[in-house]
């Protein structure tokens, strides 16, 4: 297997030998021969031990003796974290969810010797209703997986695997088949933007590097995910290396470059290692490195480390963090497209923006333009996360309305909360409410409505959560990865935080209220980078949406969500208490005391809370049995 | 435990290794960290000095990037998650309650050099928040309550 490929005839001849590999995967038999287990591998469910679930599989086949009957391997994110860790069986295509180290061995025994399935690991529905496959889940129902495509299929550690699934036959097709002008005129067409945040056209971004006369030129891969809450980029290094590592060479070849980048957070070791083996296997089949596939054309990808600083997804930044400097932004223009890394003319994409492209030069610009709305092209993956029952990576085509994705995929708010807002775009992005829950989301909506796609965070709110504190949040993390640079950022941003943790306190007048206003939009014009730019998005958004939450605080000193420490006071409802006394068994500063009436039952004595002493901990809300609960806010 | 002039050397061979290029400064600091733990002055200017340039770049470098510490790290690392997934489900009070049980605040260490807390923004994990880290292992889906007996294991 790492025999090097000279020809374009040599890569389909492999291509040919290894589709095999899949063909279990591909099918779909009610009780076969022979299995294929997957077990996911990403972050999320190798944080709750998967590869020790690999390892018991493999221990049972071999105890059953079964190892010939059945293939066991780790793949790349299928995306339902809430459910996981996750494990498929195919050509069955059952769907196993919460799977534990010790049921590994009823898998083998019962699926594996005997095609049982076992029931209590499949999913169920709303309904009550046991579901075997994933198609049929309803948080799959809507998807469209482009970019993650190879997650949950293939294991990313093996490249014939990639190869199996068309991986490298773009590149191919690019080389032997399309001038330059022709991946860039094709890229064009099809409307791919960047999924980085600003959704600027893919296509337009290479014409530029291209036109640059400068040389060497340089291709970098973006893979700084700062956003608090999205792991959409790290879930495709997981899961499918190759797709980007070809992506790039692919661009490499349209724009004159021979050198790639990928910066990568160094707290992403998973994604790093699973980079490192894929372009080592790369290379050795001559897919990177010099004279790909034969040609004259070579490509070099080297992984360089961030070192945890969010204004580095900013592409100015990042090649100064390349550079090994501080890594803060300069200002546009020149671009990096003119100017970019070591001074030389620059392509910076996003990991989920390369995820598409070999899609785009094998399927056509046609069918990738054929999904989503006039503007926005193609699908877009969001990391679903917050008061929401199914927690995971989605991937939807443009356009699919926020309500779809809430309450069709994402299964409706948890424990039958009320749905408040939906937070998209990170600390750049900005609050939606209800009235916007029918919005077809793409780049251009999302902005009109106050907020931004970002790189596709989604995080859901409930009614128990203060939007000014959820504003203030934001902000916080803000303030700490300002780079300093500019003025209106490095102070401006301090002193909205001021404000607000004077809203929060219960502090504030009505005139902070249109200072905070005022600065907001004063640091929106006057920002030196886009994280300057859009700092004040969540904060001038929630204003818009929720602004009777903001004179809550200030005017009532009322916390309406009840979540604003200072503006709340527990107390206990004596009609309620059970007189159990665990609330005062728990109170870690003894401020609950026994008092002399009598509450619910007639024979012992109701608490009550000393409110000068309570730090408002919350912890006897937790312990209290009583139903309704006899301490409340 | 190594001897400094053992760390040293291994961290001089690292920057032969990239060739004395100032463009590998990151890569040099995650080095010099994961050999010696943390940054303290005494190597942020021996790396200056071999690099030829000035220390105050260095430092520049050091302090503006929040992986790298000049203070040393305890045994065990508790980082508790503060992304947005991890923050609407509380935890907020899960740093609350690991700072009242070890006394000690975000970012610093116990006197006793076993914990240190520090926060960090995604784990990646988010279908299990909110969520802690304690060294390479990972705690899903805690409660302040939960945190008591997790610290006792340790």
């Amino acid at each position: 297997m790492c025999k090097k490929i000279n020809s374009k005839d040599e890569l389909m001849n492999l291509y040919e030998n290894v589709k095999d590999l899949l063909e279990l995967r591909k099918t779909e038999i009610e009780e076969p021969e022979k299995y294929h287990i997957s077990v996911c591998g990403g972050t999320g469910c190798t944080s709750s031990s998967s590869l020790k679930i690999v390892e018991a599989l493999k221990h049972w086949a071999k105890e059953y003796n079964v190892e010939d009957k059945v293939e066991i391997s780790i793949t790349g994110c299928f995306g339902f974290c809430e459910r996981g860790p996750i494990v498929k069986i195919f050509p069955d295509h059952v769907f196993y969810t919460k799977v534990t180290e010790d049921e590994a061995e009823r898998i083998i025994r019962r699926h594996i010797c005997n095609h049982d399935i076992i029931h209590h690991l499949l999913y169920k529905n709303e309904q009550g209703e046991r579901v075997f496959k994933q198609e049929n889940i309803n948080f799959y129902k809507k998807q469209e997986r482009i970019a993650l495509r190879n997650c949950g299929l293939i294991n990313p550690e093996i490249i014939a695997e990639t190869i199996a699934n068309k991986g490298y036959l773009a590149l191919s097709k690019v080389l032997f088949e399309m001038t330059p002008e022709q991946v860039i005129e094709e890229i064009t067409k099809s409307g791919l933007r960047g999924r980085g945040g600003a959704g600027f056209p893919t296509g337009l971004k290479w014409k530029f590097a291209k036109s640059s006369i400068k040389k060497p030129k340089y291709v970098i891969c973006n893979a700084d995910e700062g956003d608090p809450g999205a792991f959409m980029d790290r879930s495709i290094l997981e899961g499918d290396p190759h797709s980007v590592l070809e992506a790039m060479a692919i661009c490499g070849y349209a724009i004159g470059a021979n050198e790639g980048e990928i910066y990568i957070r160094a707290e992403y070791p998973l994604a790093v290692n699973r980079l490192k083996i894929a372009i080592k296997q790369a290379t050795e089949l001559g897919l990177l490195g010099d004279n790909i596939l034969g040609t004259d054309f070579s490509f070099h990808i080297n992984i360089k480390y961030g070192a945890g600083a969010f204004v580095c997804g900013e592409e100015t930044a990042l090649i100064h963090s390349i550079e090994g400097k501080r890594g803060e932004p300069t200002l546009k223009p020149p671009f990096p497209a003119v100017k970019g890394l070591y001074g030389k003319p620059t392509n910076v994409n996003n990991v989920e923006t390369w995820a598409n492209v070999p899609y785009i030069i094998l399927e056509g610009a046609e069918n990738f333009a054929n999904m989503g709305t006039d503007k926005s092209k193609g699908t877009k993956v969001f990391a679903l996360a917050g008061k929401i029952n199914n927690v995971g990576l989605v991937e939807v085509p443009m356009g699919t309305t926020l309500r779809e994705i809430i309450y069709d995929i994402g299964g409706g708010i948890k424990n039958g909360k009320k749905f408040k807002a939906v937070q998209t775009g990170g600390p750049s992005g900005g609050c939606l409410s209800e009235k916007d829950l029918d919005t077809p989301i793409d780049y251009d909506n999302l902005v009109e409505k106050g907020s931004m796609m970002g790189s596709g965070g989604m995080i859901v709110l409930d009614e128990d959560d203060c939007m000014v504190n959820i504003a203030k949040f934001y902000l916080e993390f803000t303030v700490e990865e300002s780079c300093g640079k500019c003025t209106p950022c490095r102070v401006g941003n301090m002193r909205m935080l001021e404000i607000l943790n004077k809203i929060t306190d219960g502090e504030a007048t009505l005139e902070d209220l249109e200072v905070l206003e005022t600065l907001a939009l004063t640091i929106q014009d006057s920002a030196l980078c886009a994280l300057g730019q859009s700092s004040p998005n969540p904060v001038l958004s929630t204003l818009k949406e929720f602004k009777d939450e903001y004179i809550a605080h200030i005017v009532e000193k009322r916390c309406p969500a009840g979540s604003c420490k200072k503006l709340v006071n527990y107390r206990i409802i004596k009609e309620n208490c059970l007189g159990c006394g665990m609330c005062a068994r728990n109170c870690p500063v003894n401020a609950i005391y026994k008092t002399d009436e009598t509450g619910k039952n007639p024979r012992l004595n109701a608490y009550a809370i000393d409110s000068e002493k309570c730090i408002k901990c919350g912890t006897c809300v937790g312990k209290c049995p009583a139903k309704p609960k006899a301490i409340v806010k | 435990m190594r001897t400094n002039e053992e760390m040293f050397k291994e961290l001089d061979e690292f920057i032969e290794e990239v060739n004395y290029d100032e463009k590998e400064l990151i890569a040099i600091l995650h080095r010099a960290q994961s050999i010696f733990g943390y940054l303290p002055m005494v190597v942020q200017s021996h790396i200056a000095k071999k690099l030829k340039i000035n220390v105050s770049k260095v430092f520049g470098v050091v302090t503006f990037y929040s992986f790298f510490t000049m203070v040393p790290k305890g045994e065990f690392v508790i980082s508790i998650c503060l992304g947005t997934a991890c923050f609407v489900r509380g935890s907020d009070k899960i740093l609350e309650r690991v700072e009242e049980i070890l006394q000690i605040k975000n970012g610093e260490t116990t006197p006793d050099g076993k914990f240190s807390i520090t926060t960090l923004r995604c784990v990646g994990a988010c279908g299990l928040a909110p969520v802690m880290t304690i060294n390479d292992k990972t705690y899903g889906n805690i409660t302040p309550e939960d945190v008591d007996a997790i610290l006792a294991k340790y």
